[in-house]
C-alpha cells in the first residue's frame, strides 16, 4: 500500500513540475525571447557560481566525514610506498582540479551574456598552447618516474629469506598451503584434486609434499617478507590485500606471485585502528561468480615465537589424506565458515 | 568527379533501392513513400539517427533501472521489497535480490550502457544526423548500408532483450565476460544459454558498428561539399571521424575474442582454458591462457572508452563555441589532440591488466603511454576553458550540459592519472575508486555530451524545442546528483573496497561504509527520476514542443542550420551550399556570427582568411 502511495506522490510531483514548466514556457513567450533568455542566463549564472562554492565546501566536508573510514594507512613496507605515491599524486591532481574547476565555473558566471558585452575573437595562441602542453608533460614525467621506481621495487624478486605461502582460489574460498619444514612446496597437478583429501591436487609421490600443510587462516610473521604463490582451480580470482596495498590475480593454469613485508601484528593493528574486532582480510577482487562477495580468508600477523608455536601444531595434508576418510574431511578447509555462508546463499535460491 | 555528379549518382542509388522509386531525380522533391519506408526501413540518415536515439533512450531506461535495482541491494541490504518479487520472480524471493540476479543486473547494466547506449545510441545518433548535414551531403555514402547498420543493432537489441527472459538468466560474468567464468556453464548460471545469447547479440552489434563506421569514414572523406576542406570541418565531424576509425580497427579484434570464446564453450577447444577443476571434476582442457582473452577484449575495450568520449568531446566543442559566441580556442590543437588520443588509444590496453601477472617491464611501457594520454586531454580541457573566457555566454540547456561535461571530464580524467600509474593501480584496481573514475569520466561525461547534443540538435531533428524549465531542472539535479553519487566512492576505493560485491556486511574492512552506500542509493533513485523527466520532456516535445520559427535558432555558422526547419530526404531543397570559411567565425570583426556559406570579404582575403 505504501508502495502505491509513494508512486502516487512521485507522479503528482512530476505533474506539478510539468505544469510549472509549461506555464513558464507561456510566460517566456509573452515576455519575448530576449527577455526570457536574459532571465534564464541570470538564474543559471548564479547557480554556476553557487555550485562552485558549495561544491568546494562539499569536497572539504566529504573529506572530513570519510577520511577516518579509510583506515590507519598501509600495513606493509611496500604499501607505505604506494601510500606516499598516492599522496603526491593527490597533491598534483588536487591542485589542477581546484584551479580548473574554479576557472570553468567562474568564467561561466563572469562572462554570461550581458547587454553591450562583446565576445573576444580569440581563435588561438601558440604560446599559451605550448605552455599547457609542456607543463602537464613535465608533471606527468615526474609522476611516471616516481611510479615506475615503486613499480619495479614492488614487482622485483622477493628476498631470499622470504617465507613462502601458496594461496589457491576456488569458488568460493581460498586454499592456503605452507611448504612445511623444508621450505619448499611439493608438486601439484589439477587431476589429483580430491575435494575431501587433496584440495589443491598435491602429488603424493613427491617427497617435498610430505611436510606441506594446509591452513584455514594465513599466518605471517611481522617484519618478515612473505612471498605468495598464487593460483586458481577454476575461474580467475584475485588476492586482494587492502591493508597491505597488494593485489594479484589468481589465474588457472598460470601461477603468479607477489611479495610484501607486513609491518604490524594483528594485535598492534587493533590498537592502531582503534577496533578490537580488526582483522586482516583477503578479499577476492576479481568477479568469480555468485559467491564472489563472500570469498574471504583471514590473515594473522604475529611475532616469530607465536608463529612457530602455531606452525608446530599443524598437521600435514599428507597425514590427513592418508588417515581414515572421516576425520580428514573435517580438517580440510572445505569445511570453513565462508564456504558454509556461500552454500546457504546458493542453496537459498 | 564533380560534386553535382556525385549527388546525382547517389540520388539514383537512393531511388533504386527504395522499392517504390519515383523515376526522376528531382532534388527538391523528397520521398513521401509509405509509412514503412519513411519511418521503419528508412534510408534517410536523419530518420536512422532518430531510430538510434530512441532505441538508445529505451535501452538507457532499462540499463539505468537495473542500476537502481542493484543499488537497492547495496543501500538497503536488510530491507525487503515485496514488489521486487512481483517483477523478478524467483530472482528476488522474499523481496531480496539474489546474488545471481545481482550479478546479472550488474553485467547487463554495464553491457547495455557501454555498448547499446553510449556507443550505438551516442555515435549512432549524432554521426548519422550530423555528418551529412555538416559536411554538406544529401545522405551517407551508402544509405542502404546505413539502414542495415541500424537493423543489425536492432537485432542485437532483440537478442539481448530475449536473454533477460531465459530460465537461467542473462550473462552474469561482468560486462567484460572474462573466461573461464564466462566459458563454463558449471561455474556460473549466467554462463549457460544467457552467455550464448550475449555473444550472439554482441556479434550482431559488431556488424552494426562496422557497417556504420565504414559509412561515416567514407562520407567524411568523399562527400564534403565544395569548399569544405578537412580543416573547415566542424570539430564534431573530426570527432566522429576518429571515433569511426577506432571502431573499425578495434571491433573486429573483439569479435575474434568472442569467436574463440564460443569455440571454447561449444567446440571443445582450449584457447582460454587450462587446468580446471569445476563442479567436482577435472576438465580435460590444458594449455590455454585465460589472459589471452583479456588482451583481445581490452584491445577493443580501451579504444571503446574513446569511442564513447570522442563524439561527446566534439559536440561539446561545437556547443561551447556557439553559445560562448566565440571561436573554439586552438582548432588545430583540438584536432591534433583528438588524433593523438586516437593513436594512443591502441597502445594502452594492458593498463587494465597490471595485476594479471603481466610482465612488469611490459607494464612500464603501458604506464608511460597511458599517462601520455593525459597531455592531449589536458590541452583539450584548457582550450575549452579558454573558449568560454571573455565570451558572451548564453546558458542554453545544451551549453549547461557542455560546461557540466568539462567539469566531470576534469574530475574523472584526473583520477585516471592515479589509476594509470601501475603501482597505485595495484591498490586501487577493481575497487570503488575505479567505479568512481570511469563512471565520472566516461559515464557521466559521455551522458552530458549526449544530453548537450540532444538539447542542441533537437530543434533540427524535430522542428521543435524541448521545454526549457524541465531542461534546467534536469541539468542541475543530474550534475549535483552525479557528484554526490560518485565522489564519495573514491574514499571507499581508497579503503580497498572491492567492486561487484553483493553484500559488504560480513567484511570487517569495508562494512563501515554502510551508511554511505545507503545515502548513495537514495541519490541514485532521485537522479533516475530526473532522467525519466527528461525522457518525458523528449517525447512530449516531439509532438507538443514549441515550434521553431527560424531555421537557425542558435545563430550558428554550420551547414545544418541552412536546411529548412523540417528538411526532407536530401536535406537541401536546392543546390547544396558551398563553403568558404571555417565554422568558428563568431564575434569576428564585431559581427556576431558569419555562416560558413558566406564568402570571404576583401579584408579577410587580404589577411589570409581562415
Amino acid at each position: 500500500m505504501s508502495g502505491y502511495l509513494a508512486v502516487l506522490v512521485v507522479v503528482l510531483i512530476f505533474i506539478v513540475i510539468f505544469q510549472i514548466a509549461k506555464a513558464s514556457e507561456y510566460v517566456s513567450i509573452l515576455k519575448g525571447e530576449k527577455k526570457s533568455r536574459q532571465q534564464s542566463n541570470r538564474v543559471n549564472g548564479f547557480l554556476m557560481i553557487s555550485f562552485l562554492v558549495l561544491g568546494l565546501i562539499g569536497v572539504y566536508y566529504c573529506n572530513e566525514l570519510l577520511r577516518g573510514k579509510m583506515g590507519s594507512g598501509a600495513a606493509s613496507e611496500q604499501g607505505e610506498g604506494i601510500d606516499s605515491m598516492i599522496m603526491w599524486t593527490l597533491i598534483i591532481t588536487g591542485i589542477v582540479f581546484v584551479i580548473t574547476q574554479i576557472l570553468l565555473f567562474w568564467f561561466a558566471f563572469k562572462y554570461q551574456e550581458k547587454e553591450g558585452q562583446k565576445a573576444f575573437y580569440f581563435p588561438h595562441n601558440n604560446k599559451l598552447e605550448l605552455i599547457w602542453t609542456v607543463i602537464p608533460a613535465i608533471a606527468l614525467t615526474v609522476l611516471v618516474a616516481i611510479g615506475l621506481r615503486h613499480w619495479f621495487r614492488i614487482t622485483s624478486e622477493a628476498p631470499k629469506d622470504a617465507m613462502i605461502v601458496e594461496i589457491t582460489g576456488k569458488q568460493f574460498n581460498w586454499l592456503i598451503r605452507y611448504p612445511g619444514k623444508d621450505g619448499q612446496l611439493g608438486r601439484k597437478f589439477f587431476k589429483n584434486i580430491n575435494e575431501a583429501t587433496n584440495p589443491v591436487g598435491q602429488d603424493w609421490d613427491d617427497e617435498l609434499n610430505k611436510d606441506d600443510y594446509m591452513a584455514t587462516e594465513m599466518h605471517l610473521v611481522v617484519n618478515k617478507p612473505v612471498k605468495l604463490i598464487i593460483g586458481s582451480r577454476d575461474v580467475i580470482h584475485d588476492v586482494g590485500l587492502s591493508h597491505f596495498r597488494m593485489k594479484m590475480d589468481a589465474v588457472p593454469g598460470i601461477p603468479t606471485t607477489l611479495w610484501f613485508t607486513p609491518k604490524y601484528t594483528t594485535a598492534e593493528m587493533k590498537v592502531r585502528e582503534d577496533n578490537p574486532d580488526f582483522v586482516y582480510e583477503i578479499s577476492c577482487d576479481q568477479m568469480c561468480g555468485a559467491g564472489h562477495y563472500s570469498m574471504k580468508a583471514n590473515i594473522v600477523v604475529e611475532t616469530q615465537a607465536e608463529y612457530d608455536a602455531w606452525a608446530a601444531k599443524q598437521k600435514t595434508q599428507f597425514d590427513l589424506a592418508h588417515e581414515s576418510a572421516t576425520p580428514a574431511a573435517a580438517a580440510t578447509p572445505a569445511a570453513d565458515s565462508t564456504q558454509k555462508a556461500v552454500a546457504v546463499n546458493v542453496v537459498k535460491h | 568527379m564533380s560534386n553535382e555528379a556525385t549527388l546525382h549518382s547517389q540520388q539514383e542509388v537512393m531511388h533504386g533501392a527504395a522499392a517504390h522509386g519515383h523515376g526522376h531525380d528531382d532534388h527538391e522533391h523528397h520521398h513521401e513513400g509509405g509509412f514503412i519506408s519513411k519511418y521503419v526501413f528508412s534510408m534517410d540518415h536523419k530518420t536512422i539517427a532518430k531510430q538510434f536515439l530512441i532505441t538508445g533512450i529505451l535501452w538507457a531506461i532499462v540499463g539505468a533501472f537495473f542500476s537502481v535495482l542493484f543499488r537497492l541491494q547495496l543501500g538497503f541490504p536488510d530491507t525487503s521489497f515485496p514488489w521486487l518479487e512481483s517483477i523478478l520472480g524467483h530472482w528476488a524471493k522474499g523481496g531480496h535480490i539474489s546474488p545471481e540476479a545481482y550479478y546479472a543486473l550488474v553485467t547487463m547494466h554495464g553491457t547495455i550502457l557501454v555498448f547499446f547506449v553510449l556507443t550505438a545510441g551516442l555515435s549512432g545518433t549524432f554521426s548519422n544526423l550530423l555528418i551529412p548535414l555538416q559536411v554538406g551531403a544529401r545522405d551517407m555514402a551508402s544509405p542502404f548500408m546505413n539502414m542495415l547498420s541500424y537493423w543489425f543493432f536492432f537485432m542485437a537489441s532483440c537478442v539481448m532483450m530475449c536473454s533477460l527472459f531465459v530460465q537461467t538468466g542473462p550473462a552474469s560474468g561482468g560486462w567484460t565476460s572474462y573466461p573461464p567464468l564466462s566459458a563454463l556453464g558449471d561455474a556460473s548460471i549466467g554462463s549457460k544459454i544467457g552467455m550464448d545469447l550475449w555473444l550472439t547479440s554482441m556479434a550482431l552489434f559488431v556488424v552494426s558498428q562496422l557497417l556504420g563506421g565504414l559509412n561515416y569514414i567514407s562520407t567524411i572523406l568523399n562527400m564534403r561539399t565544395k569548399g569544405m576542406s578537412m580543416t573547415k570541418l566542424p570539430l564534431t565531424i573530426w570527432s566522429f571521424f576518429f571515433t569511426a576509425v577506432l571502431g573499425v580497427l578495434s571491433f573486429p579484434v573483439l569479435l575474434s575474442g568472442f569467436i574463440l570464446l564460443l569455440f571454447d564453450r561449444h567446440a571443445g577447444t582450449s584457447f582460454y582454458l587450462s587446468e580446471l577443476f569445476v563442479a567436482g571434476k577435472a576438465l580435460s582442457n590444458e594449455g590455454g591462457s585465460a589472459i589471452l582473452y583479456q588482451h583481445l577484449f581490452w584491445f577493443l575495450g580501451h579504444p571503446e572508452v574513446y569511442i564513447i568520449i570522442l563524439p561527446a568531446m566534439g559536440m561539446v566543442s561545437e556547443i561551447l563555441a556557439v553559445n560562448a559566441r566565440k571561436p573554439i580556442f586552438g582548432y588545430l590543437a583540438m584536432v591534433g589532440s583528438m588524433f593523438a588520443i586516437a593513436i594512443l588509444a591502441f597502445l594502452v590496453w594492458a593498463h587494465h591488466m597490471f595485476v594479471t601477472g603481466l610482465n612488469p617491464f611490459l607494464g612500464a611501457f603501458f604506464v608511460l603511454l597511458t599517462l601520455l594520454i593525459a597531455v592531449p586531454s589536458a590541452i583539450k580541457v584548457f582550450n575549452w576553458i579558454t573558449t568560454i573566457w571573455r565570451g558572451n555566454i548564453r546558458f542554453t540547456p545544451g551549453m549547461l550540459f557542455s560546461i557540466g561535461f568539462v567539469s566531470t571530464f576534469i574530475s574523472g580524467g584526473l583520477t585516471g592519472i592515479w589509476l594509470g600509474n601501475s603501482s597505485i593501480d595495484i591498490h586501487l584496481h577493481d575497487t570503488y575508486f575505479v567505479i568512481a573514475h570511469f563512471h565520472i569520466v566516461m559515464g557521466v561525461s559521455a551522458f552530458f555530451g549526449t544530453f548537450a547534443g540532444v538539447y542542441h540538435w533537437f530543434p533540427k531533428m524535430f522542428g521543435r524545442y524541448l521545454n526549457n524549465t524541465l531542461s534546467y531542472i534536469h541539468f542541475w539535479i543530474t550534475l549535483l546528483g552525479a557528484y554526490l553519487i560518485f565522489w564519495p566512492m573514491h574514499y571507499e576505493g581508497m579503503a580497498g573496497m572491492p567492486r561487484r560485491y553483493y553484500d559488504y556486511s560480513n567484511w570487517e574492512s569495508f562494512k563501515q561504509f554502510g551508511d554511505l552506500n545507503h545515502f548513495i542509493s537514495i541519490v541514485v533513485i532521485i537522479v533516475f527520476a530526473a532522467q525519466l523527466m527528461f525522457v518525458f520532456n523528449f517525447f512530449y516535445s516531439i509532438f507538443k514542443g514549441r515550434k521553431l520559427t527560424t531555421t537557425n535558432p542558435w545563430s550558428s555558422t554550420t551547414l545544418e542550420w541552412t536546411t529548412p526547419i523540417n528538411p526532407g530526404h536530401g536535406n537541401w531543397p536546392g543546390e547544396i551550399p558551398e563553403v568558404y570559411r571555417w565554422p568558428y567565425d563568431y564575434s569576428k570583426d564585431g559581427v556576431d556570427f558569419i555562416p560558413q556559406t558566406v564568402p570571404l570579404s576583401k579584408d579577410e582575403e587580404a589577411a589570409g582568411g581562415h
